[in-house]
């Protein structure tokens, strides 16, 4: 070496959000956020100028917000106060009136200016006990950041102009930007904040990149251009490795590259136990692209298709045509494996047209999907017409999102034959008489899971949402993600009843979500006889290679001890000692 | 309270030809800032005092009371 480098290796612990290891460059996304302020005196007689210059952003940054507010669409004009709100709030006296008279009194820059109100403002919100209001403190900084970008000249965070291959590190990845990233730049991802369920997440194991996430403080320690180790697998990153390390991590790489493409080679043999039963493993997806994915992981058919991405980033609804197009290229590929078309699930962490997440106090909470499609059924109609005709190509089911009771299972069925009847009057082709599924992730659904049954013909365990929605814990808030843990014994009885359920009523029971794609959870659910798993496209393999391994007769066996089980390292532990070694040849130990 | 409610209260209080201020445990804030009264953080079934400086604000007091009571409906 030539020159003592002046960094020492660190490593940062954070939550393993999508396997894999990764060596490379950092990129932060987002480098001009208001920390790297600067603070400069200015002189008096340029005083005024620099008022006007903080006045001008100002109308600026309104202006630009007033074009956000124009484009909404109309079905969403009653959710625009939130914006007004922010409107005023540019010229709140406490922002504009204190700014302007610190750059006089203080003769300090308007960046500066702007920077000292809004922290005075902030501590004045971190003396709010009540943590939702707390929170609202958030609203003030969009605020902030759009005029200091219009101070800086700093432009919004566009990923599309990366153009070597680097890792990200973000504070956090909003989907609209992480729908911007391509593949070939990008080698993995680091945020500040995000779960193991997080959109981030979902997107990192979607595109098979590592991804740690809930850092806390990644964009503190890491600088741009750090040479950094990601292990998704184990949740740390190492930033500015010493040698040692980096060829520890190469050789740990290569190991797992050739394990990956060892059980990719069998992938395409079907899943079946040694008791001969055999597992249908299906893939989740999100794009055309990716029923790809599928079918090279040795996917048995679509569990899952997350409809929202035509919906997102534009001003207007998709029309039928589009929807139908789009459809009806996945049913072909996958045909004659099924396709599970999910109805569009607009939900708190997907906002549509960039409208922000403050609409509503609680979004997860809130008006979303199967609630938000009963109450505009006209946008609801235009979608089922598109799966109905869809469904004339190929192997087609509708999943109906986060139903709650039984009125939404035939408050929806009577829009599908108001769908069906509409498409025979004009007679375009299609097919009505398909299968009809309701998603189980809301826990009053998984109690009534066999009423549901009855009128249904399967269901489908939602484990993102149900896991969340039971233990009462926000998956993407790092503070409680490590309460986010599918074996919770509350969690692995709801899900027992539910498949009870169907069965009861001779009714088909599958599970997408990302339990179905953790080897530890396999042996119980084969145990319970869930017919069909659905993840990730490059879980498949793995989640098959496991199966054939393991007597499904057998893990009944376990099912006493794991329903009357008290907690969920109980659970784990029963699990471990029967089936540890089977489980520890595979990745994610 | 939310931005939206308090900004409602903030533009009626901004036609005002005096201060308005409003008080909640003994801190009081300007009327006519969101980001003020945002910051009391007032939750539902808490009691705030609303004053105003000049008597010829009756008018707009009263419209604000009627703003709170209604629930911020129209």
């Amino acid at each position: 070496m030539t020159k003592a480098t002046e960094s020492t290796e660190t490593t940062l612990n954070g939550i393993n959000a999508s396997p894999g290891i990764c060596i490379g460059k950092a990129y932060l996304v987002d480098p001009e956020s208001v920390s790297v302020v600067k603070k400069y005196t200015i002189e008096p007689k340029l005083v005024k100028k620099e008022i006007r210059r903080f006045k001008t952003a100002v109308t600026s940054a309104r202006k630009e917000l007033k074009a956000i507010i124009a484009k909404i669409p109309e079905e969403l004009r009653d959710q625009t106060y939130i914006l007004e709100a922010h409107l005023l709030l540019h010229k709140d006296k406490m922002l504009y009136e204190k700014s302007i008279r610190l750059i006089d009194e203080e003769r300090i820059n308007a960046e500066w200016a702007l920077k000292t109100s809004i922290g005075s403002v902030k501590e004045r919100f971190d003396r709010i006990p009540d943590p939702y209001l707390k929170s609202r403190a958030a609203d003030i900084e969009h605020v902030s950041e759009r005029i200091m970008r219009q101070l800086t000249g700093a432009t919004d965070v566009d990923l599309t102009v990366i153009d070597k291959r680097v890792i990200l590190v973000a504070h956090n990845l909003s989907p609209a930007e992480t729908s911007q990233i391509q593949v070939n730049r990008v080698m993995g991802f680091v945020t500040d904040r995000g779960g193991k369920a997080s959109h981030t997440s979902i997107i990192a194991r979607t595109l098979e990149i590592p991804a740690v996430l809930g850092l806390g403080n990644a964009t503190t320690m890491i600088q741009n251009d750090d040479l950094i180790i990601v292990d998704g697998s184990e949740g740390i990153v190492i930033v500015n490795p010493d040698e040692k390390t980096l060829i520890r991590y190469e050789e740990l790489n290569r190991r797992y590259e050739s394990y990956k493409a060892d059980i990719l080679r069998i992938s395409e043999a079907p899943a079946v136990s040694t008791d001969g039963r055999h597992f249908k493993i299906m893939g989740n997806i999100e794009l055309p692209e990716e029923v790809v994915g599928v079918r090279d992981h040795g996917g048995d058919g679509i569990g899952l298709f997350r409809t929202e991405f035509l919906y997102l980033s534009r001003n207007n609804f998709p029309e039928e045509t589009e929807l139908f197009n789009q459809y009806r290229e996945i049913v072909e590929l996958m045909a004659p494996g099924p396709v599970t078309i999910r109805t569009l699930d607009i939900n708190g962490d997907k906002e549509i047209s960039s409208l922000p997440a403050l609409q509503e106090a609680n979004p997860a909470l809130g008006l979303r999907a199967i609630r938000f499609c009963l109450k505009k059924p006209k946008i609801f109609k235009t979608q089922i017409r598109a799966i109905l005709r869809a469904a004339a190509f190929g192997n087609v089911r509708l999943l109906l999102p986060m139903i709650s009771g039984c009125e939404e299972i035939q408050q929806s069925k009577r829009i599908i034959e108001q769908a069906a009847a509409s498409l025979e009057k004009d007679g375009l082709p299609h097919k009505a008489d398909i299968e009809i599924g309701a998603m189980i992730e809301i826990p009053s659904a998984a109690i009534m899971a066999d009423e549901l049954a009855k009128i249904v013909d399967f269901l489908s365990i939602g484990t993102n949402d149900l896991v969340q929605y039971a233990l009462a814990i926000d998956r993407g808030n790092r503070f409680v993600a490590y309460l986010y843990n599918p074996l919770h014994p509350a969690v692995i009885r709801m899900i027992a009843q539910t498949v009870d359920g169907a069965k009861k009523n001779g009714k088909k029971i599958f599970m997408c979500g990302e339990m179905a794609a953790d080897p530890i959870n396999i042996p119980f659910l084969m145990a319970l006889g869930i017919d069909e798993l659905s993840m990730s496209p490059q879980s498949i393999p793995e989640v098959k290679n496991l199966i054939r391994k393991i007597d499904s007769r057998e893990a009944e066996k376990l099912l006493p001890g794991i329903l009357s089980a008290t907690s969920a390292s109980e659970i784990q532990n029963l699990i471990i000692e029967r089936y540890g070694d089977i489980l520890k040849e595979s990745l994610s130990d | 309270m939310h931005a939206r409610p308090a900004a409602r209260i903030a533009r009626l209080a901004a036609q005002a030809s005096s201060g308005i201020r409003i008080i909640k445990d003994g801190e009081t804030v300007d009327a006519t800032s969101i980001i003020d009264i945002l910051s009391l953080g007032c939750t539902k079934g808490d009691s705030i005092d609303i004053k105003i400086d000049n008597p010829a604000d009756m008018d707009i007091l009263n419209r604000i009371c009627r703003l709170i009571e209604n629930g911020f409906t129209e």
